[in-house]
């Protein structure tokens, strides 16, 4: 487990994989579900969301000895909004056609319970370097998780991967899953396979101790 | 200002374009309180009340917002209007109700980063509904989160009986059954128009 001289890459790999926020935290399902039907637009919240992440992280653990016990989740919420009034209005600029894509989900990012629960757990204790390498990791295994979700959701919906036709014109779409249902069902496929090779990591870990057990005990 | 009756706009937001199941708004209390039937009612209760203040608190301060010109302030205003209405909800369960205050745990405090309060708040504008219209909007929204939750909580009762695979427990089978509810939902689609 954590040991307490844990180094800033270890913050940030953490993230990638053993505390994926998505396929071992669950946190913040809702954005995670409703943009995924396109590798696209999964890729670009993804991002949009690494980036309230980092910046919010950095602002929370600048502000942490500032900030009132009682007041904090309050503040926590108020500096986010603001980060992601931010990126409302850059995406807007840069591509109007994603922004209409990804709709209110934008604004959504404000309640995603990842960032809060990052800046609660995370930010408010730990310096700015730290948390600038949790929110990075953090957001990158975010936007991985929906990248995942969305790849597969359009390869399957569409027969396409950003756009680009991946099969020939016979192949059947499987219109399921570019519905709302089709993100609980690939989501669902995601987490068996994550609790599969959790499973096949800690059997192939006890199998290696017990060979290690009884080299002992012979030699 | 949009045209569309109360009654449209009732079904459409309960059964058409439910909240949890067609918008993806309010997963988190949907998969976290779901295992008991009786947390589910109560939860979607209190979900339901915070919608109706929240929509009625957002109906206002957008009109003030665009009467001072400052339409950016939006998000901030909302989520500190939606924050202070689940504070004042959380204090008066707590005063009627400790028992129910303990069975709803965190997902109380909660309920301020339920997705489903601000998506219909955001939407409610975005749509240009009436005082009255926004009113009924968010009875509908709340009576669909209630009824998907309570669904789901009922089936997962009986889940408990069966024998599923291993690796399948938990968040993967409650993915799973949300999906089957959401496939059953599509059939209401043309429903109200």
């Amino acid at each position: 487990m954590a040991a307490p001289t844990k180094s800033s890459t270890d913050e940030f790999i953490k993230g990638l994989w053993k505390e994926n926020p998505v396929f071992v935290q669950v946190l913040g399902m809702c954005p995670v579900l409703a943009v995924s039907n396109t590798a696209l637009n999964a890729l670009a919240m993804g991002l949009a969301t690494a980036f309230v992440l980092v910046s919010s992280n950095i602002v929370v653990s600048l502000l942490r000895n500032f900030i009132p016990k009682q007041v904090r989740i309050a503040t926590y919420i108020l500096v986010i909004a603001t980060f992601v009034t931010v990126v409302d209005y850059v995406i807007q600029a840069i591509s109007l056609d994603l922004y209409k894509a990804l709709g209110a989900f934008i604004a959504l990012i404000v309640v995603n319970c990842l960032i809060l629960g990052r800046a609660e757990a995370f930010a408010s204790k730990n310096t700015v370097g730290r948390s600038i390498m949790d929110g990075l990791g953090m957001g990158v295994g975010f936007a991985f998780a929906l990248f995942c979700l969305g790849a597969v959701r359009e390869i399957l919906g569409a027969g396409s991967l950003f756009d680009v036709q991946l099969f020939h014109d016979s192949f059947q779409d499987w219109v399921v899953m570019i519905l709302p249902s089709g993100g609980f069902f690939s989501l669902a496929g995601w987490l068996v396979l994550f609790n599969w090779l959790e499973r096949r990591k800690a059997k192939k870990g006890e199998k290696a101790k017990v060979a290690a057990l009884t080299e002992g005990t012979a030699s | 200002m949009t045209s569309d009756s109360y009654g449209t706009i009732f079904l459409n937001a309960a059964l058409v374009n439910n909240f949890v199941l067609a918008y993806f708004l309010g997963i988190c209390p949907f998969l976290g309180v779901s295992a008991k039937l009786a947390t589910a009612t109560r939860m979607g209760g209190a979900v339901m009340f915070v919608m109706l203040v929240a929509s009625m608190c957002a109906y206002g301060i957008n009109a003030l917002l665009i009467a001072i010109d400052a339409p950016y302030l939006k998000l901030i205003s909302f989520i500190a209007v939606i924050a202070s209405t689940v504070q004042l909800v959380e204090m008066f369960i707590k005063k009627v109700s400790p028992a129910l205050f303990r069975a709803l745990g965190i997902f109380l405090p909660l309920i301020t980063t339920n997705c489903a309060i601000l998506g219909l708040a955001l939407f409610q504008t975005n749509k240009g509904y009436s005082f009255p219209q926004c009113i009924v909007y968010a009875l509908g929204a709340g009576v669909g989160f209630t009824l998907a939750l309570v669904l789901m909580a009922a089936l997962r009762e009986k889940l408990e009986l069966a024998k599923v695979p291993d690796i399948m427990k938990g968040t993967a089978l409650a993915l799973m059954l949300a999906g089957f509810l959401s496939v059953t939902f599509m059939g209401f689609g043309g429903l109200g128009g």
